[in-house]
């Protein structure tokens, strides 16, 4: 009754479309790393060079910083989503008038394009007009310039992406807390154990697979980050993040070296992959572990 | 009892404070990006003031009225519109292949197609520029700077996720069903229509709604892949920052227009959408 190859015919359209979208320019990406292509030098065309594009690599100190930015501000930003979603999702199992209204609000950045979301932050801090620079000035006599200080950039980054992000947070921490049993935390209540307690062994273990899911979707996400960012700081110092970095070497009308943004464009997908893999082993190492 | 009633007063008195201060920090940078695009050029500098002083329409009077930026809409709403269409469609059919039918490497297959989502866009923009400028080619046309190029490449992202949100609503469907309508002399396209598709409608919508968002809010490759004739809302905004002077009040008009749907969205849809984006997370 179900030919397998009507199977095929139902999901042939949308391999050919990820095959010729998605997979082609994985191996193009692969290939031309490995040459040397500028199409603005001399002799333009494919020449072999080996590895020597991955060796450029490694001693690009662009590259390296922007790596390092990159982990720095997935980092700092990740972790504050966590622990301000955390506690944006217990305060949520709570009743309180208006909860409804409160929860579309809390969704509505989520829902912004990126590169509004960095429209909307750049009207803020902006030199001149802005309220962030007047107010740190007047309350704090704090000098505040994205443009100047690295440090600034990459903070004001972090707090944007927690703005835009901790709402996903929030929204899975909840699900993951009301999909909680009663029964253990009313026995270890019972048992004498206080909140502390009870969230370290008893609510975090249960958590752990939807923090650790989430943590993984967030991290994806923070390696690729761009618009909102490059909105914010037009890529100033402080916000060269890898994806930006990545975006400026291969956009076909800054730079000519294919053959090294190719390199590059595969080394952070290596590296993305490598840290998914870890993650994805994390979490079903786990729940192997919980069978047995 | 007095102390416990005092206690839970003080609680909910913590709570709401709480609650209205989290929406404060959530609207304040919306909400002065609103006043922005309600000021002229000269009413924005100075002290920062907070408050709505007058409706002043101008900005967005301009934008709308704006041949270019018309054009920019008109191609959003194509784009993502027959993107999201497409998306729905295709990942039907696939879903159901992939739910129903005994295929060689499925459970791989199914990966491959998750892991299309996780590779940074970014690093795929030279291919795909080659691709769509040389490879693509009939005569004079090439998918660069076309609708039908940007529709198809946002299934690349958009058909991953609506397969993993859906596989789980058509594997919730009991195979029974189908067989029952398959005994009843229904062929594939009847299970189809009268089976699956009004028992996974909720999951179909917010595959829907959410492609449509992705697809509306997608900046970088629209801004490479396109020149003039496609380019989109999102290229529009970001090109409004230009180094010689840019007219914030404007830019804030169209970042308004720009989000004014994702905010219609929300508000009429905001449980089967925190379904669809939390639906990952919690399912494992």
């Amino acid at each position: 009754m179900r030919n397998p190859r009507t199977g095929w015919l139902l999901l042939s359209p949308t391999l050919i479309i990820l095959l010729i979208f998605g997979f082609a320019p994985f191996l193009y990406v692969l290939v031309v790393g490995f040459f040397d292509w500028n199409i603005f030098a001399a002799e333009s065309g494919l020449r072999f060079n080996g590895l020597g594009n991955y060796r450029r690599l490694v001693f690009d100190d662009l590259f390296l910083t922007s790596v390092g930015l990159t982990v720095r501000f997935a980092v700092f930003a990740i972790f504050s989503e966590v622990v301000l979603g955390f506690v944006l999702a217990q305060m949520l199992t709570r009743n309180f008038p208006g909860k409804s209204l409160f929860r579309i609000i809390h969704t509505f950045p989520l829902m912004v394009a990126p590169i509004a979301v960095g429209a909307i932050w750049r009207l803020l801090v902006i030199p001149g007009f802005g309220p962030v620079p007047f107010f740190l000035d007047r309350w704090f006599d704090l000098t505040y310039q994205i443009g100047s200080y690295p440090d600034q950039a990459l903070a004001t980054s972090v707090i944007m992406d927690v703005w835009h992000w901790t709402p996903f947070v929030t929204l899975t921490m909840l699900a993951g807390l009301s999909a909680i049993p009663r029964e253990p935390v009313e026995q270890a209540k019972v048992d004498g154990a206080n909140r502390l307690q009870v969230f370290w062994y008893v609510t975090l273990p249960f958590l752990r697979p939807v923090l650790l899911t989430t943590v993984f979707i967030r991290i994806m996400d923070a390696i690729r980050t761009v618009d909102e960012v490059w909105m914010l700081a037009g890529g100033g110092p402080g916000t060269r993040f890898t994806g930006i970095y990545i975006w400026r070497v291969t956009s076909p009308g800054a730079s000519a070296d294919w053959g090294y943004g190719s390199s590059i464009s595969l080394i952070t997908l290596y590296l993305t992959i490598v840290l998914c893999w870890l993650l994805f082993i994390a979490i079903s190492g786990r729940r192997k572990g919980e069978v047995e | 009892m007095n102390i416990g009633v005092q206690r839970r007063a003080v609680r909910y008195f913590t709570t709401c404070g709480f609650w209205v201060f989290m929406t404060m920090l959530t609207l304040i940078p919306i909400w002065w990006m609103f006043v922005v695009s309600m000021r002229s050029r000269v009413e924005l500098f100075g002290r920062p003031n907070l408050t709505l002083s007058r409706f002043f329409t101008e900005n967005y009077v301009n934008v709308l009225t704006d041949s270019t930026f018309q054009r920019y809409m008109t191609n959003s709403v194509v784009v993502s519109t027959s993107n999201a269409v497409m998306v729905m469609v295709l990942a039907l059919l696939a879903t159901y292949a992939l739910s129903r039918y005994k295929l060689t490497g499925r459970d791989n297959i199914f990966f491959w197609l998750i892991t299309n989502r996780m590779a940074p866009p970014a690093a795929f923009l030279l291919p795909l520029f080659i691709m769509f400028t040389r490879t693509f080619r009939i005569g004079d046309w090439t998918l660069y700077d076309t609708q039908i190029g940007l529709i198809l490449l946002y299934c690349v992202f958009n058909l991953p996720f609506a397969i993993w949100l859906l596989k789980g609503v058509i594997d919730g469907i009991p195979i029974e069903l189908d067989d029952a309508a398959m005994i009843d002399g229904a062929g594939l396209a009847g299970v189809l229509r009268h089976v699956i598709i009004p028992l996974a409608a909720p999951g179909l919508a917010v595959t829907g709604i959410l492609s449509w968002v992705f697809a509306w809010n997608e900046y970088l490759f629209a801004a490479n892949l396109t020149s003039v004739n496609a380019r989109t809302i999102t290229t529009g905004l970001a090109e409004f920052v230009t180094v010689t002077g840019t007219n914030w009040g404007e830019l804030a008009a169209m970042s308004m227009i720009t989000l004014a749907p994702s905010a219609v969205i929300v508000i009429l849809a905001q449980r089967y959408i925190v379904m669809g984006l939390t639906f990952g997370a919690v399912k494992e």
